[in-house]
């Protein structure tokens, strides 16, 4: 993982000076989810061996950095895994920008505790009574007498948008429902999982690909008579799972020329087949 | 032709002079137009006094009162733990330590100046945060008091040097005239040197809470970053500066979001001008 994201940053100062110096037809910039840079990053690799000629460079920051970038128009193709808002179309065509929606990989959203938290299985109403600072005690879930921390991602991850809309406010619109202000906003997947893993009352979530054996992933029912399900990826795939969400790909208008021929590369067998071993589920 | 050299010479001095005020006020009418944008929309007692820092939602409710109070928190915090610390230190170095000793003390205090805040974040993170986790058997480590611990880190070596030299610079007469009349050293030093110093040490105090306010990636690490009314120090806070290094990534060019970070900068702007002129007006009493 460490090393991954080192290899990221070395390519990217290596050669985005080149790539924003020359502005060359054969060099992509590519930017967004920390979700979905490990899996990018997996595609550019290995389409830059196949295509030696052509040079992507992948950095994270969050899906909003990643669609705010592509409307300020510093990069080519965002990753995002969240939808674009209407506000954010409204901003890209004032710029005459038409962002172009890429539906490319599913990811199941983990809901990890520490592996020593006797609790391993929850409603979709019992964390949203957790993140919104209903339930404060894992007492009332049938833990031990502690009060729960609370992790969150920052406001910047398309994580921490999907989690507020789809399980804290159960996809309605008009819900107002947010986190509770007394949960750690934490800058990365990373720096969750590495919280809970320490932390025998934290509560975290981010993308599938996070867990390891040091966190435990909570089984999730979508109310207490449906069936808990865990986040694999045959759950996800089936749609048992309930908290999954598209992983997206943001471009200028339709994809054409080195976007496309990279885009086509990463909706193909091969390239699905790299989102099965980066721990996400592929489109088909 | 030795005139020209001088005049050419002098009037390109005066320049790189002036150079630096005229980009201090660039940033401030920068700051000053992107963030009072926010106030068409938003009044200035919702942004000021409201408790509540949701700024991507619908509507966005963009209080800053649990920002302000967090970052005060922390400061207050941590110059609790440097101001005596950083005085004490001082005293010892001008007025007591050997020769060697003062060397050697100057020189680890320069060293622990240059250590980067990302790496004091870094160390706290791993070692301070279970410590304070642990001790004061808490839910989760990243506190208030962790920033303010690692925070007094950074100030101390400013508030040393800035001491240490006004302590220096007391007339040795006075101290002369003390020992003379029968004083002790501790007498000397508590009766007369430190209030001769008084002003200078105040402005040292001064300046290193300035950079503690203004320190950022280090209380990002360990503060944990939630945006709470802080009614204890052994809780989480989120300060304005992280606030502005967390969120200005994401915040779209020309949004209420955009426009509130630059807003909550004007802030933290009045506040470390507000500390800087209270210590350049305690320096220049001194004089």
């Amino acid at each position: 993982m460490f090393r991954r994201l080192i290899t990221v940053f070395f390519l990217f100062f290596g050669v985005a000076s080149t790539c924003f110096a020359a502005k060359n037809n054969n060099c992509l910039q590519i930017k967004g989810s920390d979700t979905m840079v490990n899996l990018v990053q997996s595609w550019a690799e290995k389409y830059m061996e196949i295509n030696p000629q052509d040079f992507l460079a992948v950095t994270g920051g969050g899906s909003g950095t990643g669609l705010s970038s592509l409307i300020s128009g510093s990069c080519d193709i965002a990753m995002s895994s969240r939808f674009i808002t209407s506000k954010e179309i409204d901003l890209a065509r004032k710029k005459s920008i038409e962002p172009f929606e890429i539906k490319a990989a599913l990811d199941g959203l983990a809901v990890v505790v520490n592996p020593k938290n006797p609790v391993s299985k929850l409603t979709i109403d019992q964390l949203a009574g957790i993140f919104t600072g209903k339930i404060k005690n894992w007492k009332e879930l049938g833990g031990p007498d502690a009060s729960i921390v609370l992790l969150s991602r920052e406001v910047n991850s398309g994580t921490h948008v999907y989690f507020k809309e789809h399980i804290l406010r159960r996809g309605n619109p008009a819900s107002t429902e947010e986190f509770a202000p007394a949960a750690l906003m934490l800058s990365s997947s990373q720096a969750i999982a590495d919280e809970v893993s320490q932390n025998t009352s934290a509560i975290g979530y981010y993308g599938m690909g996070y867990i390891s054996s040091k966190q435990k992933a909570v089984a999730v029912a979508k109310d207490d008579k449906s069936v808990y399900e865990t986040p694999t990826i045959d759950n996800v795939i089936k749609g048992l799972y309930p908290i999954s969400r598209p992983l997206l790909i943001y471009t200028n208008g339709e994809p054409k020329g080195l976007v496309k021929k990279f885009i086509d590369y990463a909706l193909s067998k091969e390239g699905q087949g790299i989102v099965v071993q980066t721990d996400f589920v592929p489109i088909k | 032709m030795r005139k020209i050299k001088e005049f050419i010479i002098e009037k390109l001095i005066l320049l790189c002079g002036l150079a630096s005020i005229f980009f201090v006020i660039l940033i401030f009418i920068f700051l000053l137009k992107e963030g009072l944008a926010l106030f068409k929309t938003v009044g200035v007692d919702k942004f000021l006094f409201g408790q509540k820092w949701y700024p991507i939602s619908e509507p966005a409710q963009l209080g800053i009162l649990p920002l302000i109070l967090g970052s005060l928190l922390v400061t207050f915090g941590a110059a609790v733990i440097s101001i005596p610390i950083g005085v004490g230190c001082a005293l010892y170095i001008a007025e007591i330590a050997p020769p060697k000793t003062k060397e050697f003390l100057k020189a680890g205090i320069e060293l622990l100046a240059a250590i980067p805040s990302v790496v004091l974040g870094f160390i706290g993170m791993v070692t301070l945060v279970p410590w304070v986790k642990n001790i004061f058997h808490l839910p989760t480590g990243l506190t208030a008091l962790s920033g303010s611990i690692m925070l007094a880190f950074m100030a101390m070596p400013t508030i040393v040097s800035i001491a240490e030299d006004a302590l220096y610079s007391v007339p040795k007469s006075y101290k002369e005239g003390a020992f003379a009349l029968g004083a002790t050293h501790w007498q000397t030093i508590h009766r007369v040197i430190l209030p001769a110093a008084s002003s200078g040490i105040l402005a040292a105090v001064m300046l290193g809470i300035g950079r503690v306010i203004g320190e950022t990636m280090a209380v990002m690490m360990i503060t944990g970053n939630a945006a709470i009314m802080p009614n204890s120090i052994l809780q989480p806070v989120r300060t304005l500066t992280a606030t502005i290094a967390a969120e200005m990534g994401e915040a779209v060019v020309g949004s209420e979001h955009y426009f509130a970070l630059f807003a909550v900068g004007i802030v933290l702007f009045i506040i470390s001008f507000a500390i800087n002129v209270t210590a350049d007006l305690f320096l220049h009493k001194n004089k």
